[in-house]
């Protein structure tokens, strides 16, 4: 898994709640079985018009966002289905972090397995991220996940809740797999007292 | 038991701490995994993983494999669907044969939607810890089990170690009195349920459905409760286990028999939530009151009695929320203020882990029975497993299908997804018993109407939005 501290980028601002992890990878380029190539297809029906062509008024085909790390999104982002095709789209894509009030849990989760930072803020400063990169779509937005704040405009922070095991997987950019792998004598126990029980 | 007096714990509570390995301070749980599902599209990655470290399968015996994502429906062959798909497949035939692991293939009479076989096999047992890479798992909910879909790196750790890190949810009892009127199914207590508290209103609990009207429906009908719980963003739906569980249960393969059974039913009737446990959140419904229920948006929330109009704008106060309903009309082409009933229809799609079971393709072919499909439309009715497959045509069922001009076709997810060719084409407009009507979710450019079977069977005759009733 990819490490992260701190990161500092403009954003690409979503503003639409619920969106759902059919839209940010269509079922059709689930056919893959490795984890590559999927930015090129990330919320491809909402990029593509009808007719295959990019849709200009989509904020992904935006010049201004190009090279942008961090995603603002609305409400409930990532609902729907289990598929980690969908972090691995956005991080393929280039995201690093996600900014919104609240997230789908599976799709949080699976966020967190790869290096995808979710950052939960209030609706307050959700708004005023908004309003910020309205303005200016080039205004950056510092994400330290070290101190767990997101800060922006002229000196604003606001912090952000992020549990302490994920928290330091991240800053490691270790997988949770290698813990659960040295529970292994704990397993072997709870194995030997319930099986054929 | 230590405590003579323990304090009342609900189910969650108690399959949660039956299955704690391991928990440090400042760490989420490990728990222990005792049935693994699995299926091609969310696994190959996860062997993938295995193979690269040189790690085995720990626990091959509770791990079950089975292809219905991107497989064929036509017919039982890999030709018909494209090269990455087929090769997805094959993928997971290949990684089940090296890591010795269960699979029921294109070719098994036990294959079909996995979170159809897992409880027709017997797999799914009360008290359980399930977990499968797909989001559907709060099916296996409805026999009193923890069930819960992850993501791929999930599915590999628990391949490695049969075990996952988890943070325990919060407790929600979805309370649903009364008794249901005919015309009114399982799949409009949940459409119900989802217009009401939203479609993020389960977000961080484990749902679980008590009170008479949940108490009276049989299992199938349980499945479809559990099944759309994580529709409402909840992990899990759960419903504690009974006689009627334990009748289902009997003599499948995998359940326990003999000795063992009666063991298990002494414990199966431990699991349910003690009398006065508290939940953290509470929601009651009166089944009496429910009509036959339907969608008129893009996400299983935006839902209403078929007999409603859709909502006008004004009436959402939360300015998002007015945006979304405002952007999904616009995508579904239809009107505030509307009524759905007489609306035409394209396609009708029987099927999917939500509505097709034994039981669901009955309520259907009730419907069909000396009736035609209207003209130009197209009706899909693919069943859960080849098992039910058989059960339905040993019934006769596929002949009154056939008759009223509807496909019938093999077992898989089929249009559910749109993964494997069966699909709306832009523009359509489709009454589905499936679970999401996410913009393009049955392909691109549909557009999906979620209802029950007999709402969905009773449209196809009309080749419009019809209340069921009016043909019960
Ligand atoms: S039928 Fe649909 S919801 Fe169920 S497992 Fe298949 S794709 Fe998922």
């Amino acid at each position: 898994m990819e490490k992260f501290r701190k990161l500092t980028s403009h954003v690409v601002p979503l503003a639409e709640k619920d969106v759902d992890t059919d839209q940010i990878i269509p079922a059709r380029f689930l056919t893959v079985i490795d984890k590559l190539g999927l930015g090129e297809h990330l919320f491809e029906d909402w990029r593509n018009l009808a007719d295959g062509s990019p849709n200009p008024e989509f904020v992904l085909n935006r010049p201004e966002v190009q090279g942008a790390q961090i995603l603002l999104a609305g409400s409930n982002f990532g609902c729907g289905s289990s598929r980690e095709h969908a972090p691995w789209a956005l991080m393929d894509w280039g995201v690093r972090a996600v900014i919104s009030t609240s997230f789908a849990d599976i799709f949080r989760n699976n966020s967190l397995k790869n290096g995808l930072l979710p950052v939960i803020v209030e609706a307050e400063a959700h708004k005023e991220l908004f309003g910020i990169v309205a303005q200016d779509p080039q205004a950056e937005v510092t994400i330290d996940l070290v101190s767990q704040t997101v800060s922006f405009g002229n000196g604003h922070a606001v912090n952000f809740p992020m549990d302490p095991f994920a928290k330091l997987s991240l800053l490691e950019g270790v997988d949770q797999l290698g813990y659960l792998l040295s529970m292994e004598g704990k397993i072997a126990a709870y194995e030997a007292s319930h099986d054929g029980s | 038991m230590t405590d003579s007096n323990p304090s009342p714990r609900t189910m969650l509570s108690k399959i949660w701490s039956d299955h704690v390995v391991a928990q440090e301070p400042e760490s989420p749980a490990v728990l222990y995994i005792d049935l693994h599902l699995i299926h091609e599209v969310t696994s190959p990655q996860a062997f993938a993983g295995l193979r690269e470290a040189g790690r085995q399968v720990r626990r091959p015996d509770k791990t079950f494999a089975t292809m219905d994502h991107s497989t064929p429906t036509l017919a039982l062959d890999l030709n018909l669907v494209n090269k990455m798909a087929a090769a997805q497949v094959r993928q997971l035939a290949k990684n089940c044969k090296e890591f010795g692991v269960t699979l029921y293939d294109l070719q098994s009479d036990r294959r079909g939607i996995v979170h159809v076989i897992g409880a027709e096999l017997g797999l799914t047992q009360p008290g359980m810890l399930i977990v499968c890479g797909d989001s559907h798992t709060s099916t296996h909910g409805a026999f009193g089990a923890l069930a819960f879909g992850i993501g791929t790196s999930e599915v590999e750790h628990v391949l490695a170690t049969q075990c996952l890190l988890q943070t325990k949810q919060n407790s929600f009892e979805v309370r649903v009195e009364g008794k249901m009127d005919p015309g009114v199914t399982a799949k409009d207590i949940i459409l119900a349920v989802m217009a009401k508290i939203g479609v993020d209103g389960g977000n961080g609990h484990v749902i679980e459905y008590t009170g008479p009207a949940i108490r009276a429906l049989d299992m199938e009908q349980r499945m479809t409760i559990c099944n759309m719980t994580i529709e409402a963003g909840a992990r899990a739906g759960m419903i504690a286990p009974d006689d009627t569980t334990f009748e289902y249960l009997a003599g499948r393969e995998y359940a326990p028999s003999g000795k063992a059974w009666d063991a298990a039913i002494d414990h199966w009737r431990q699991v349910a939530t003690d009398e006065g446990a508290s939940f953290d959140r509470r929601v009651t419904l009166d089944a009496g009151e429910l009509e036959p229920m339907i969608t008129y948006g893009t996400n299983p929330s935006m839902g209403m009695p078929l007999g409603d109009r859709i909502p006008t704008l004004d009436q959402f106060s939360d300015v998002d929320q007015r945006q979304s309903v405002e952007k999904a009309l616009k995508y579904m082409d239809l009107e505030p203020g509307q009524s759905l009933l007489g609306h035409e229809i394209d396609v009708v799609f029987i099927g999917s882990c939500t509505n097709s079971r034994i039981t669901d393709l009955r309520l259907a072919a009730g419907i069909l029975d000396g009736r035609k499909v209207a003209e130009g439309l197209r009706m899909l009715v693919v069943p859960g497993s080849q098992s039910v497959k058989r059960q339905a045509e040993a019934e006769g069922l596929h002949e009154i299908f056939l008759k009223a001009g509807a496909e019938w076709r093999e077992a898989g997810c089929s249009m559910c997804l749109a993964m494997n060719g069966d699909e709306l084409e832009a523009g359509q407009y489709g009454v589905s018993t499936s679970n999401r009507n996410y913009e393009g979710r049955q392909g691109k450019g549909g557009r999906t109407f979620l209802a029950s079977p007999l709402t969905a069977a009773a449209s196809a005759v009309r080749g419009a939005i019809t209340d069921p009733r009016t043909l019960l």
